[in-house]
């Protein structure tokens, strides 16, 4: 009686064998980025506003610092967004009349806030607070990348724990002076990893067990 | 879980007519806590610190000069900062006479409820800061108007020789 199969099919069922496990971890692996993608985390998408505010001008061009605006950022958890009088604070006499700017007049006379669309949403699970981070050395282009460069402000960073977790497993690598937090263009010296350790110990920086301690963040 | 049902700060609200959340003081009422330093609110005329002035508070003031002021009045507090370049009413130096001789209390008052053409910084700036504002202009004021004779010996060598200023 012949052979039912030819010999070449154990060649082909372990070829089969293995493709399907290599399958299966090829879709593992396509969906844990797609988790990453900027369709999930929304990074790099410029969002509609009701006033195309350029971050670029007034920083870079105007050299405003961030604090002018976002006053609360050095004693609160939330950097603030302004209210309608910070805008009119210059906005009073310069480009008084353009179009562009009519969504904030109109909320000004009206006292009804300019309804900004939310850029940076962390999950409501997450305890996070700006000034602890901004006293203790972590400059605002770390997490919010090169504002002063983007005409509309988007997230640069994905806003996902590992993200967080990169530098709270190893913060020396990304701490500067407090004099340089506010600065955009701080580039980290050669011996950045010196440095940020001895502004770890100077900051009195919590040990990398208590920074990745689940409630540290999650409380 | 990531989307509670809570108030994150500013968010829209459904409760209240006028859809906010953080709501605005309510007409007549004082917030807790905020008179703890009602002894640094001096009447316009009051020409004392009503806090020490040390190198902190100075430093402190350079540092919150920079942020508010400086974008109008310029880092020198000459008047020439970028938003009057882009239009704004330039203001007046802080080293006219008028201004040098004007008591501290018109200083404070004028960051408190503004002057001209200048919107108040009562906000953006709280009354300790605004004193450390004020020494700092201070500071800036007597920068212009150093008499030689108090300058070190080597800032005056310096001057002698045309050196960087």
């Amino acid at each position: 009686m012949a052979q039912i199969f030819h010999p070449s099919t154990n060649t082909i069922s372990r070829v089969s064998l293995f493709s399907v496990l290599f399958l299966i971890a090829l879709l593992l692996w396509l969906l844990a980025e797609f988790q990453r993608s900027s369709y999930i985390t929304e990074a790099n998408v410029e969002r509609e506003q009701p006033v195309q505010f350029s971050h670029k001008h007034h920083v870079a061009d105007d050299g405003i610092d961030c604090r002018y605006c976002h006053t609360s950022v050095e004693t609160s958890a939330f950097a603030g967004i302004p209210p309608t009088k910070t805008c009119m604070n210059c906005h009073s006499q310069i480009f008084r009349d353009s179009p562009y700017l009519e969504p904030v007049r109109e909320s000004f006379r009206t006292g009804k806030p300019v309804e900004w669309t939310r850029v940076h949403q962390l999950a409501d699970f997450v305890y996070f607070d700006h000034s602890i981070h901004v006293n203790k050395g972590v400059g605002c282009a770390t997490c919010h990348g090169r504002v002063d460069e983007m005409p509309l402000i988007r997230q640069v960073a994905s806003l996902q724990m590992e993200w967080c977790l990169d530098c709270h497993r190893e913060p020396e690598l990304y701490l500067r002076p407090h004099d340089q937090v506010f600065d955009m263009a701080w580039q980290p010296p050669s011996d950045q990893l010196e440095q940020g350790s001895r502004l770890a110990k100077l900051y009195k920086i919590r040990s990398v067990e208590e920074l990745t301690s689940c409630s540290t963040c999650h409380r | 879980m990531a989307d509670q049902p809570k108030y994150n700060p500013l968010t829209a609200s459904t409760f209240f007519d006028d859809g906010r959340s953080a709501r605005p003081l309510v007409v007549g009422t004082v917030p807790r806590g905020s008179l703890a330093e009602d002894n640094l609110n001096v009447p316009k005329d009051a020409d004392t610190f009503p806090v020490p002035v040390t190198r902190e508070l100075l430093a402190r003031g350079r540092e919150r000069f920079n942020i508010y002021c400086s974008v109008c009045h310029g880092l020198l507090g000459d008047g020439n900062g970028m938003v009057p370049r882009r239009g704004f009413r330039q203001p007046p130096s802080y080293h006219i006479d008028r201004l040098r001789e004007a008591p501290v209390g018109h200083f404070y008052d004028v960051i408190t409820n503004s002057f001209g053409a200048m919107p108040d910084y009562a906000a953006q700036v709280p009354p300790r800061d605004r004193w450390a504002i004020i020494a700092y202009i201070r500071a800036l004021q007597f920068s212009q108007h150093a008499p030689l004779a108090e300058l070190p010996a080597e800032d005056r060598a310096r001057l002698g020789a045309g050196g960087p200023r």
